[in-house]
């Protein structure tokens, strides 16, 4: 009889909340392949606790598989990923289930949930790991994640009543409502008109200043990643090609790197 | 050598067969989604109300003014009370009604689905630590196995009035006649075993609905091919099972 065994959900949280690390996401020799096509070949990365990551490189290259193999959304062949000190591919669903409490991921088509109002799309995370919690405390929390993002007006509307760049601070004010220790942007400005998209990016930066999260920006927007980012990473035939702040990348003489900053 | 044609049969066919299972397996465990497994059963049964009602009255309608002049042929037009309501009650009602939901509930699934899909939706939920199969499927096809035998009753009792119609149409029929003649044909042996049946309608019709949107890709498009898909596959799906259906009741003699 394991008795100490953590099988409940709030047991895990506890647990998972008294582990902290500096390293928010460390991933070591990571391989991924779709039938013959290996996207990814012995990728690494580090992110520290804090520091915002962002992942550059052409379409197709592995950018989106790589946060998805994070989050545990796509599974890895070999290599290692850890997650707030967690290895992700060791996780049963129901712990990987608490890992998901702590990391939120914007995804590019913002993924609200159309057949719900702004504010049921907000509670529903919340409603799913907050049982206990009133509808009043529920309320506050669904309205300042909204207020963050200069959008409380529109609680009662339907995702198909909003506008792109409102879609995506939504999506936004979404990841933020568990308030999460990591957040994962895919292409968080794609399809954005150039000023939302600046928005968004100031956005990002605002909250990752007022929360403390650490961040992983996938982007091929360099505007966006010239000022969310700490870190660039730049993703070619699988592998880290280049690593660095985006200035000191932009004065780079290697002719794949200068490819990206024309 | 398998044929192409012949190995993506039985891979879909097994795939399927383990969504149907894992219905169950992930059905049993906690947590329970009540509240959008009520969402759906209004979806499926009171938003089909209409429609299953008016086709269930046609039907029983038109069944009696067609079988009307070959039982005045033979001098039996007595007994078209009798024909009508066990060929409504044993066999029509249940595989109209069923298709009409293979046809509204079941193509509407695989699109909802599906396009949750192709927006990420299912992801996102994934993500947030929800369980997407538990939230969209087991509620979906809760609704479709326990509302298709309620929208049959229903139907069945529509119908029986347009069959009552029906008969007033060039006949007399007196309302007490009818239904006593009704009453005096039909027995358990013939409601019971169509309403279990259609247990399995639902199911089916749920399963196959959920699957086809749940594994949609190829954007946009593949989710105008997953509703068609869906609906096609339910539908034969539907006449198996009737068919299998018939032949156990046929064996154990419950007719």
């Amino acid at each position: 009889m394991e008795s100490d065994k953590k099988t409940t959900l709030s047991e895990l949280v506890n647990e998972n909340n008294v582990q902290r690390n500096d390293l928010a996401i460390s991933i070591k020799h990571l391989h991924k392949s779709f039938g013959n096509n290996q996207v990814l070949k012995d990728f690494n990365l580090e992110v520290k606790s804090g520091e915002s990551v962002a992942v550059i490189g052409k379409s197709g290259s592995g950018k989106s598989v790589l946060i998805k193999c994070v989050i545990g959304l796509i599974k890895f062949e070999q290599g290692q990923i850890h997650v707030l000190g967690k290895n992700v591919s060791k996780l049963n669903s129901m712990e990987l289930d608490v890992l998901r409490i702590k990391v939120a991921f914007l995804f590019q088509s913002n993924a609200l949930y159309d057949s719900m109002t702004v504010r049921e799309n907000l509670e529903f995370p919340l409603r799913r790991h907050l049982t206990e919690t009133k509808k009043e405390e529920v309320d506050a929390l669904v309205i300042e994640a909204l207020t963050n993002v200069g959008l409380a007006h529109t609680i009662d509307m339907m995702p198909s009543e909003l506008s792109g760049g409102m879609r995506k601070r939504v999506a936004l004010a979404r990841t933020l409502i568990m308030k999460p220790e990591i957040i994962l942007y895919d292409e968080p400005t794609t399809g954005l008109d150039p000023i939302t998209a600046k928005e968004i990016s100031h956005l990002i930066v605002e909250i990752q200043k007022k929360y403390n999260t650490s961040s992983i920006i996938i982007s091929h927007d360099l505007s966006c990643v010239k000022i969310t980012a700490d870190k660039v990473v730049m993703l070619i035939n699988g592998k880290n090609y280049a690593e660095g702040k985006f200035e000191e990348l932009s004065k780079s003489d290697d002719d794949k790197i200068k490819n990206f900053y024309i | 050598m398998v044929p192409k044609v012949v190995y993506e049969f039985f891979d879909e066919l097994g795939m399927i067969s383990y969504f149907g299972w894992r219905f169950f397996k992930e059905g049993i465990k906690p947590r329970y989604e009540f509240r959008e497994m009520i969402r759906q059963c209004y979806y499926v049964g009171y938003k089909s109300l209409g429609l299953v009602a008016l086709t269930a009255f046609i039907m029983g309608l038109v069944i009696t003014i067609q079988s009307r002049p070959t039982l005045v042929e033979f001098g039996a037009e007595d007994w078209l009370p009798k024909m009508v309501s066990v060929s409504l009650v044993r066999e029509i009602a249940p595989v109209i009604t069923a298709l009409i939901c293979a046809g509204k509930v079941g193509s509407g699934m695989s699109a909802e689905l599906g396009a949750m899909k192709v927006t990420e939706q299912i992801d996102a939920m994934d993500v947030s630590g929800t369980n997407p199969f538990k939230y969209l499927v087991v509620t979906r096809v809760f609704a479709t196995t326990f509302m298709v035998p309620l929208l049959v009753i229903l139907a069945d009792a529509i119908s029986l009035y347009g069959g009552y119609l029906g008969c007033n149409i060039r006949g007399v029929v007196s309302w007490q006649l009818y239904w006593n003649q009704v009453y005096e044909t039909l027995s358990y042996g013939d409601v019971l075993p169509s309403i279990i049946k259609t247990f399995f309608f639902g199911y089916a019709i749920g399963v196959i609905g959920c699957f086809k949107g749940y594994y949609t890709d190829k954007g946009t498009e593949g989710v105008g091919k997953s509703a068609n898909a869906a609906v096609v596959l339910s539908s034969v799906m539907v006449f198996i099972i009737d068919l299998i259906a018939v032949q156990i009741i046929d064996i154990l003699n419950l007719t």
